[in-house]
């Protein structure tokens, strides 16, 4: 035996060492699956990244406690901020799936983001789970096989509620459309077009407005002059607080019934007075009689977040439900897939059965046709009281 | 319609020109400009939240601090970002007032907070109402207040010895010197007064708006390009290159409808340089022999 390595013995043995380290790290029981998230984490949609966080956070306790998933293997959780910029979510989600090695990506609240992340997705063969942005054509995106999946809205199926909701809540024979100036505004005129030749109702007329205008109350007059009885808000939190401030100040008390973004930022804050006016729609409510599952996740909401003292505390409740569903549908479909590997896991959403959730009892949730676990049944009507959201009764 | 638009244009019009006199002082005295006029307004929106909801601090100690904060920013401003390249002769000033501005927005950011915030006024809630024309007292103050500094800003420059001085040193910097007149010290005192009128600006503006690290960029921008449509060494062309600007953008949207709005306002802005290169009622430089 020499008392030395020869050189190739001595490069032979590192390689080694990594390679072993390589092949034993996928088998490794210990080893942690990572879940990506990429969401807006700061700026004016900054509650949205947190909401999601929280129910993400309350799920992947409940699955660790019970002894993580694939005989043992624990979650965690890896997340990046976006800014709410395509650019950097889609930079973002190419770290998490390329060094981090997440198993699952999750989505935030930005439709151009999301649908930034869509085809990264779909080329990594790594399953992208939307829980807010509602883009139609996020998880509608043509690719075979398709990676995307969501436990959220649709806009084409929120713009229908929204419009039959404006008819029956309010008698609106004339609605206007107030609708940012992107993409997602963009998808939502298309839907919600669609959505009143559907209920043969005429539009007032449609005006966009840009996240940094300080003034809508020309748009505003435009749609006034034209007749509108009714107004639909697409929009974010901070330029949908312009609306109702210019709204407040042409003392136009005309109802409004608003999409989800408002309720991913500082709404209330923002808005003033005025806030409480706005109807607007999210997928669960912790308010009221909840099952078995609401009351659990209250529960952990609570004894986790001190700021969490009653169901009104928890702002932004969809982006939390969905976020919990969401996971516990992926631990679902991780056991199925028996694998974390991309394309298994695919399968493995395909495969899950029934999932008793928070936000219903999901039955195939996701087929090869439909990739959207929730629709038009699964909406709630809510409002602002205070920073607290509530389900509008009467 | 047209009362909406001459409300809303009006009144976002006089803070493009409250903010575009700030250019204008700075200018006239010493041929420079802070580019970054725009984080002076968000500085003094900031400030003022800071103080006012953070802290509970009354209005009226609230306002006349973040005053003093903006008027302190304008001091640093010139003397590191100003003075320095103008006594080398270059005209980095330029891109050392931008980047300053930029260090600013990052600062607060990191300070304040990526999320905008509310500032609430008792003056921008309850609007008065006649037909279908709504306004906030607030923005009938705005305008007052731009028009009022702006004449101020005129007796100022006419009426006093400081202002005496200043129009010498506007005239003929050397020969101020010769006359004992501390040239450097008036530059810095218009840069502090540029940063005070911003901050003005952007406290009237906020419980309009709201308060952000990047509130100011976009009115800095609209600022500047009313100080060049307004001539940028007259005040008074100033502040009316300001209200007109203001009720293009407003005429635009509610008639042509918001996606046209900054097509026709810029192509208006353009329009008016061609036709009046030196700006709408900036006359040409005057030799007094």
């Amino acid at each position: 035996m020499p008392r030395y390595l020869t050189r190739r013995q001595a490069l032979a043995l590192p390689a080694g060492i990594a390679v072993g380290s390589l092949l034993s790290r996928s088998a490794m029981a210990g080893e942690p699956v990572k879940i990506g998230l990429v969401a807006a984490l700061s700026g004016p949609s900054a509650k949205s990244g947190e909401g999601i966080t929280r129910g993400l956070t309350i799920a992947i306790d409940e699955i660790n406690a019970r002894g993580g998933v694939l005989g043992g293997r624990m979650l965690e959780l890896v997340r990046r901020d976006d800014e709410s910029n395509p650019a950097k979510g889609q930079t973002a989600a190419r770290e998490l799936i390329d060094k981090e090695g997440v198993a699952i990506l999750f989505g935030g609240i930005d439709s151009p983001v999301s649908l930034a992340i869509v085809p990264l997705a779909n080329s990594a063969k790594v399953p992208f789970m939307g829980v807010w942005a509602a883009a139609t054509n996020i998880t509608r995106n043509g690719a075979n096989p398709n990676f995307v999946f969501r436990v959220s809205a649709v806009d084409v199926l929120v713009d229908r509620a929204l419009m039959k909701y404006a008819m029956t809540k309010f008698g609106a024979k004339k609605p206007g459309l107030m609708l940012v100036n992107n993409g997602w505004g963009e998808s939502n005129l298309a839907g919600l077009t669609a959505a009143a030749e559907a209920a043969g109702v005429k539009l007032a007329g449609s005006e966009k407005f840009d996240d940094k205008d300080a003034d809508m109350t020309p748009q505003l007059q435009r749609l006034r002059e034209a007749g509108a009885d009714t107004l639909i808000l697409v929009g974010n939190a901070a330029p949908g607080a312009q609306v109702i401030k210019s709204l407040q100040r042409s003392a136009w008390t005309v109802p409004i019934v608003s999409h989800w973004g408002i309720s991913g930022g500082r709404f209330p804050e923002l808005a003033g007075s005025w806030a409480g006016k706005v109807h607007f729609i999210q997928t669960y409510s912790f308010f009221g009689p909840q099952n078995d599952v609401g009351k659990r996740v209250l529960a952990a909401l609570m004894a986790k977040y001190p700021d969490i003292k009653g169901p009104g505390d928890v702002t932004p409740p969809v982006g939390v439900a969905n976020a919990y569903d969401a996971m516990q549908l992926t631990a679902l479909a991780i056991a199925k897939a028996g694998s974390t590997d991309g394309p298994k896991l695919r399968e493995g959403f395909l495969g899950v059965e029934n999932y008793q959730g928070l936000i219903k009892n999901y039955t195939k949730p996701f087929t090869e046709e439909n990739h959207d676990a929730l629709n038009e049944n699964d909406y709630v009507m809510v409002r602002y009281n205070g920073d607290q959201i509530e389900p509008v009764t009467g | 319609m047209l009362a909406t638009a001459l409300v809303s244009g009006l009144s976002l019009g006089s803070i493009y020109g409250l903010i575009a006199l700030g250019f204008t002082l700075t200018f006239a005295v010493s041929g420079t400009v802070n580019f970054a006029q725009g984080s002076s307004v968000m500085l003094g929106a900031v400030i003022c939240h800071a103080l006012a909801v953070g802290l509970r601090w009354p209005m009226i100690a609230a306002v006349p601090a973040a005053l003093l904060a903006c008027a302190v920013w304008g001091l640093i401003v010139e003397r590191i970002a100003v003075r320095p390249f103008v006594a080398r002769g270059t005209n980095s000033w330029l891109m050392a007032t931008v980047a300053l501005g930029i260090l600013l927005d990052n600062v607060v950011m990191v300070l304040f907070g990526k999320e905008p915030r509310a500032l609430p006024s008792s003056l921008a809630d309850d609007p008065w109402v006649i037909g279908n024309v709504g306004i906030f007292p607030l923005q009938v103050l705005v305008p007052a207040v731009g028009l009022g500094l702006a004449l101020l800003v005129h007796l100022g420059m006419h009426r006093t010895a400081l202002g005496l001085k200043l129009r010498a040193a506007v005239e003929n910097p050397n020969a101020a010197r010769l006359m004992s007149i501390d040239v450097t010290m008036l530059i810095a005192l218009t840069y502090a007064a540029a940063a005070l009128l911003a901050g003005i600006g952007g406290i009237l503006i906020a419980p309009l708006y709201n308060v952000a690290y990047d509130m100011g960029t976009l009115f800095g921008i609209k600022a500047f390009a009313v100080a060049i449509l307004g001539g940028l060494t007259n005040p008074w062309g100033v502040v009316i290159a300001g209200l007109a600007y203001g009720l293009v953008e407003a005429c635009a949207t509610t008639w042509l409808g918001s996606s046209s709005t900054q097509i026709v306002t810029f192509s208006a802005v353009i329009a008016a340089l061609v036709l009046a290169p030196s700006g709408l009622f900036g006359g040409r430089t005057r030799v007094r022999v």
